[in-house]
């Protein structure tokens, strides 16, 4: 609704109320029928279609003809009734303290015989009526500065700071040292397997048969391979010990601290 | 991170020499670029372990803000601290980028929002003596949703009404410092006075 659609050609005709002209209407105020409700609506209450009233008719505020006022306002009370606006009761109310200020005006003045001079019963509406278009000027220049959102952005140049705090910075010398490491482990895990066939107990037993198959005393230390690590030495050393429980090699020692020999129980029996 | 810039410049009198100045400004812009919220000085003191002055770092900001001075953002300070904003009148051109346009609020809003911060701390019953209407609750819930309304305490008579105030939020919003720089009310004298004042807002 712009103000131009409101402003009304002298020429055309005025709106009618029930049939009558309705006078009290603002020359300049045309409606086109379907967007009256829409005008109506727009005011925020009484008190702002009383400004209206008195701005649009340069009313003075300090001393509002009430009568003039109160009537434009029942016509547009009874405009908003005739298009079946819901008529909020603040309306209402303001009607009848219209009527009512009209009326104390009417009514004789006390007699002098009360103290101070009678306060004019205006005084409260037009204190009202000030403070009100006072904020309401008020929230149209607040209205007017630009606002975070709607005028203007805020600047932020987006670092994931969530992100970077959860997850941990991955550059290609980490994804390098991954690898390595992993290559490592397949390394141990696969030395691993072959080293447990070859410290088999079981192996080392059959190994040690074989080199005692010819049944001739063979030097204790002879039976050890020199060049394998501790622990095959040891599963070697198993081995000896588990073959002569089983008694299937004997193991001779000519005199303390003296050479050992071992031999085949079975002479030339294979092992396997 | 900018020790070893701010560190050799305990010698000058200003408290910070001239290079290394500029090197701190550089972590005060990166700090503010970044920044979700305004940074207030105490903030922006914590960029670094040396104890920097008040009216030292106001320079600085007012240095960086000028750096600034013709360019697509700005650096402003509001009631949280300083913070860059998009020149407003960019924000046209960048609101062709999104099909939605900004919302804006009611007249019953602003008015509601004109009233809370013109005469905090008030009450809804102050607000609806003004405008002469009740002040439905979605009205508060909006201004309460955005963040520039909030209920600082009760007012000590039957019925405790609750008394509503506005944030710094809303002062952040509206790109102020402080209520005092909210648009002067419009003088009593000047309302009398009237005649050019009614603007067309009765249909608008």
């Amino acid at each position: 609704m712009t103000q131009n659609a409101l402003l009304l050609d002298p020429a055309e005709p005025v709106a009618r109320i029930h049939g009558e002209p309705l006078l009290e209407i603002p020359q300049d105020l045309y409606i086109p029928p379907d967007a009256l409700e829409v005008v109506l609506e727009s005011f925020q209450g009484p008190l702002d279609l009383l400004l209206y009233l008195i701005r649009k008719h340069n009313l003075d505020v300090l001393d509002i003809p009430m009568a003039q006022l109160t009537r434009q306002y029942m016509a547009y009370i009874e405009m908003m009734k005739q298009h079946r606006l819901e008529l909020a009761a603040e309306y209402l109310l303001m009607a009848a303290v219209l009527i009512e200020i009209k009326s104390r005006m009417l009514l004789p003045r006390p007699s002098k015989a009360s103290e101070e001079e009678a306060e004019d019963p205006r005084a409260e509406l037009m204190r009202r009526l000030l403070e009100y278009e006072q904020m309401k000027l008020a929230a149209q220049r607040l209205n007017e500065l630009p606002q975070a959102g709607r005028d203007f952005e805020l600047v932020q140049v987006l670092i994931e700071r969530t992100a970077e705090t959860r997850l941990p910075e991955v550059g290609v010398e980490d994804l390098r040292q991954a690898w390595l490491g992993l290559l490592a482990r397949a390394k141990l895990n696969a030395h691993h397997k072959v080293r447990r066939e070859e410290l088999s107990v079981r192996e080392q037993m059959t190994r040690v048969l074989r080199m005692l198959r010819h049944g001739e005393f063979e030097p204790f230390e002879n039976l050890f391979e020199i060049e394998g690590s501790v622990p095959h030495l040891v599963v070697t050393f198993i081995a000896i010990l588990e073959l002569a429980k089983e008694n299937l090699v004997e193991i001779t020692q000519t005199e303390t601290l003296g050479k050992i020999y071992v031999r085949s129980s079975r002479g030339n029996d294979s092992a396997d | 991170m900018s020790d070893p810039a701010v560190e050799m410049t305990q010698q000058t009198d200003s408290g910070i020499s001239a290079l290394n100045a500029e090197q701190f400004r550089k972590v005060v812009e990166a700090a503010l670029l970044t920044a979700e919220e305004p940074l207030s000085l105490s903030d922006l003191k914590k960029l670094t372990e040396i104890p920097l002055e008040n009216r030292w770092l106001e320079r600085l900001l007012e240095e960086l803000s000028d750096r600034y001075a013709d360019s697509g953002v700005e650096l402003n300070r509001v009631a949280s601290g300083w913070r860059f904003r998009v020149r407003p009148e960019l924000q046209p051109h960048l609101d062709r980028l999104s099909n939605e346009k900004p919302p804006r609020y009611s007249r019953a809003v602003m008015e509601t929002l004109a009233i809370i911060a013109y005469r905090q701390p008030v009450t809804r019953g102050d607000i609806e003596e003004i405008r002469g209407v009740t002040v439905s609750s979605q009205i508060l819930k909006t201004l309460e949703a955005r963040g520039w309304v909030e209920v600082i305490g009760t007012r000590d008579v039957p019925g405790r009404p609750e008394l509503l105030a506005t944030t710094k939020q809303m002062l952040d919003d509206f790109n102020l410092r402080s209520l005092q720089e909210l648009p002067a009310l419009e003088e009593m004298s000047g309302l009398l006075a009237q005649g050019s004042l009614l603007p067309d807002e009765a249909a608008a």
